[in-house]
């Protein structure tokens, strides 16, 4: 199990490289600069700009000093938001992306996979056939249209919840947000958890259990949900990615400080550094928790933990 | 100072706009229509004054020698105060300075410093301090990317790009209480000037401490009515009131909110969910709806800018080519494209330089015309530069990805293949990629363009098309438009000046190496409560000089 650890951990270094030198020279590679603006700037200005940030210096030597400031955990400052660093930003940032992305996984979690096991139990009665319907209905309303559809149903119409603002980490400022970036998920989740429960619930070891005249409930927790979990558990890695990344838009249209935000803002603005920060943050997050999917499946799944 | 930046998230907008357009009629939330505003008479100010804005983008800076965008200057605004002040309606009063005199020659300024004026902390505001904040403001090391406006100071020009050191600028301490000023060259709109951010006075003790830091809660210490409370990054910047502000009494609003609200139906949704009291704009595609719905809210004003359409005067088609350029301009109904495409207040516009104070607006002769005559004249034109229905124009729109910016140039290029059959290409691009293909005048042809004046003078805009300029994007190179120029800047009599630019203006107009389409409206919404409010044309507004109505 520890090499199996280790070997995962490792694997994850070169990715990581592959990421960081393809993020630098991609928004090296975008026309436009940090400091192109309607107003002209004095040359002897933009010199000092680019001197001040190291942005005179050959492209490659830029990228072996970002290197090294980045070992020793040094993101550098940011173009555009002077007042800050870069670690500044996603130190505030993240704790609000982090708390909106995981009470939305939670949401997609507790209600996906009961609508998906309840579905399962009911396969092609009219309520599966409801829940499904839902479910596709959630997959296709991309966040950008449902979130503006929230606000205006139930801030602006209605006056419940406000339409926008973190308002410190309130509960009230939460729900909207945190239902437009699960609802997808909840509907994916469901759609994954009916099939892979339906088909669990078919095999010869469910149908000992039956003949055994176990009932349901055992059934369902003690041995199907195990199984059939499993699917779901290796769509965990994905759908954090997916949440991570549907954060960037609500975010934006919500108004929240997370670090999504900063991701738009920075590559419209040509924010090298800002951008580089959280692209850097997000890669390490993703391989990480597709490292602790790996490490559940392999518990849930003894035969992923073989050698080989 | 650069036009608004353009609005991001297009589609975003497009979809919201759909949908709030859908839902019109329902009735508001947080709107109580009982108690009349301002009580019975309509001038009762309510127990808790705070005043939320939504303020665009985030600011990238509240160092005033560092910060660039509009939506820094708001905040800045309140937080610091110049010499010079600026009145809720416009006009210029005695600031951190109370009173000022002129040598003759207009190039030696004295200022008397008010002597109750105060820091946030405490701490006198001297002459020094704005010795010390005009020479921080020009240092290069300090990396100000607006240091351009204080070269009408001497010597300003060579101290930023590093000839000469900071201390070598034409500012001095004659006491702690007297300041002097000498300038370049005679600068009719120098005091205008001294409300910009960049002649804001900084807080010495507060650098040495906190450094590059010194912008944050807890540290900055501003002269302004306004101290720095909170700053959350992306969420919202807390301001309050400033006990030791010297006209502290007049204050009326204890705590002012600026939220950064990118898009701006996102915006619109939380005013309307009574989350904000005061938008930064209003989306175009809401108009109608804004109009109809809560007319006595939405506040639109002439504002300081112009919008035009550059050719690319340094590449053929348009090189050497007037006449094309007149056609192209005179086929433009821009009636119909402020009334019909635009619908939000901007006024048509026949010359490049918008109303401002002591100038009057050239128009060329063709602009008296009805547009069937300009019309005919255009086609008349277009032919004798060598074209025709059989070899028509081809030629390529060049805007920067933005829908409003979208619908212009696609007017455009409909009246121009109507009247007389060119055959125009939009290409779109997203801002920076327009910006620095634009600067470059390699591949535009027709490109848009905009420009808000930095202070109210019709320099701010002339100079643009000098030949010298960075920001001349047509190439528009005319000896006697530079000579001209040149002269007005030098000359110290204002009678003389203004016709020295009222004849620019006019060469620029025969040349048209721009289409000058219109002047801009600033416009937002106010909620009925927020009492002092007044438009003005540069749309600057200081939070001590509004108040909230009891509501």
């Amino acid at each position: 199990m520890l090499r199996f650890t280790l070997q995962r951990l490792l694997t994850g270094i070169p990715t990581l490289l592959v990421l960081v030198a393809g993020a630098f020279f991609l928004m090296r590679a975008a026309p436009g600069g940090p400091f192109d603006r309607e107003r002209d700037l004095p040359p002897e200005i933009e010199a000092n700009l680019r001197r001040a940030y190291h942005l005179d210096e050959p492209l490659l030597q830029q990228f072996l000093h970002y290197l090294g400031n980045l070992l020793r955990g040094d993101f550098g400052p940011s173009l555009q938001y002077r007042d800050f660093s870069v670690s500044e930003l996603i130190r505030a940032g993240f704790p609000v992306s982090l708390h909106i992305g995981a009470l939305a996984m939670l949401l997609a979690l507790l209600i996906g996979v009961a609508a998906g096991t309840w579905a399962a139990l009911r396969q092609n009665s009219a309520g599966d056939h409801v829940v499904m319907a839902a479910a596709m209905t959630g997959i296709s309303i991309p966040n950008f249209v449902m979130a503006p559809l929230l606000v205006l149903l139930v801030a602006v119409g209605l006056g419940w919840l406000p339409a926008g603002g973190y308002g410190g980490g309130a509960w009230r400022h939460l729900v909207l947000p945190v239902t437009t970036l699960a609802l997808p998920q909840v509907a994916y989740l469901a759609r994954l958890s009916r099939a892979s429960m339906i088909e669990v619930l078919a095999s010869p070891f469910i149908r000992t259990a039956r003949a055994q005249g176990l009932g349901l409930g055992t059934i369902l927790l003690r041995h199907a949900l195990r199984p059939a979990l499993l699917p779901v558990v290796s769509y965990l890695g994905p759908a954090t990615a997916a949440v991570i990344t549907g954060s960037v838009v609500i975010e934006q249209i919500f108004g929240l400080p997370g670090i999504g935000r900063f991701f738009i803002t920075g590559a419209l603005n040509r924010d090298y550094t800002l951008v580089m920060g959280v692209v850097v943050f997000y890669g390490v997050l993703i391989l990480l928790c597709n490292f602790l999917v790996d490490l559940v499946y392999g518990f849930l799944d003894p035969r992923t933990r073989q050698p080989g | 100072m650069p036009e608004c930046r353009p609005q991001r998230r297009a589609f975003l907008s497009a979809l919201l706009c759909g949908l709030l357009a859908g839902c019109g009629g329902r009735q508001e939330a947080g709107q109580p229509a009982r108690v009349p505003v301002g009580g019975a008479s309509g001038k009762e100010r309510a127990a808790v004054q705070v005043l939320r804005k939504g303020n665009g983008a985030e600011p990238e800076s509240l160092d005033p020698h560092r910060a660039e965008s509009v939506t820094a200057a708001n905040i800045l605004r309140d937080l610091f105060e110049g010499l010079v002040l600026e009145t809720e309606d416009g006009r210029l009063m005695p600031g951190a300075a109370a009173s000022w005199e002129a040598s003759a020659d207009g190039l030696t300024y004295i200022f008397h410093m008010r002597p109750e004026g105060r820091w946030s902390n405490g701490d006198p505001v001297t002459a020094q301090d704005f010795v010390y904040g005009l020479r921080r403001s020009c240092d290069p090391a300090t990396l100000n990317e607006y240091a351009s406006i204080l070269f009408p100071i001497r010597n300003a020009e060579a101290v930023v790009s590093g000839k000469l050191p900071p201390a070598a600028l034409g500012v001095r301490a004659l006491d702690d209480t007297l300041l002097e000023i000498r300038l370049a060259g005679p600068t009719p709109y120098f005091l205008g000037l001294l409300t910009h951010s960049t002649a804001y006075p900084v807080h010495r003790p507060s650098i040495g401490r906190y450094g590059a830091k010194f912008a944050r809660p807890g540290m900055l210490v501003g002269n302004g009515a306004y101290r720095l409370e909170e700053w959350v990054v992306q969420s919202h910047i807390r301001l309050g009131r400033n006990t030791h502000y010297w006209d502290d009494a007049h204050t009326s609003i204890e705590e002012v909110w600026y939220y950064p609200i990118e898009n701006g139906d996102a915006e619109v949704a939380r005013y309307r969910a009574g989350e904000l009291d005061f938008t930064q704009s209003v989306p175009l595609r809401q108009m109608r709806w804004l109009r109809e719905n809560l007319p006595g809210e939405l506040r639109i004003a002439p504002y300081l800018g112009s919008y035009y359409f550059g050719f690319n005067t340094t590449r053929p088609p348009f090189r050497d080519n007037p006449q094309l350029r007149l056609a192209l301009s005179m086929a433009v109904d821009r009636d119909i494209l402020t009334q019909r495409v635009m619908g939000t207040g901007e006024q048509p516009a026949y010359g490049f330089v918008p109303p401002v104070a002591d100038y009057t607006g050239q128009r060329p002769a063709w602009a008296a015309w009805t547009q069937e005559q300009r019309n005919a004249e255009a086609r008349r034109l277009y032919r004798e530069a060598g074209y025709s229905e059989d070899n028509p124009l081809v030629v390529e729109v060049l805007y920067n990805t933005e829908q409003n910016q979208k619908r212009i140039a696609g007017a455009l290029a409909a009246m121009w293949k109507q009247v007389l059959g060119v055959r125009a290409k939009l290409l779109n691009q997203e801002w920076k990629v327009f910006l620095e293909n634009r600067k470059r005048k390699v591949i535009t042809q027709v490109f848009r363009s905009g420009w808000i004046g930095d202070y109210n003078d019709p320099y701010t805009f002339s100079q643009l098309m000098h030949s010298k300029n960075g920001q001349n994007d047509p190439g528009y190179s005319s000896a006697e438009y530079d000579r001209l120029l040149d002269e007005a800047a030098a000359t110290a009599d204002p009678a003389h000046r203004r016709m020295l630019l009222e004849a620019a203006e006019r060469r620029l107009l025969a040349d048209q190496p721009l289409i000058p389409l219109f002047f801009y409206a600033s416009k937002r919404l106010v909620k009925p409560w927020v009492g002092g409010y007044q438009p003005n044309i540069m749309d600057h507004h200081h939070t001590k000089d509004l108040h909230i109505l009891s509501h």
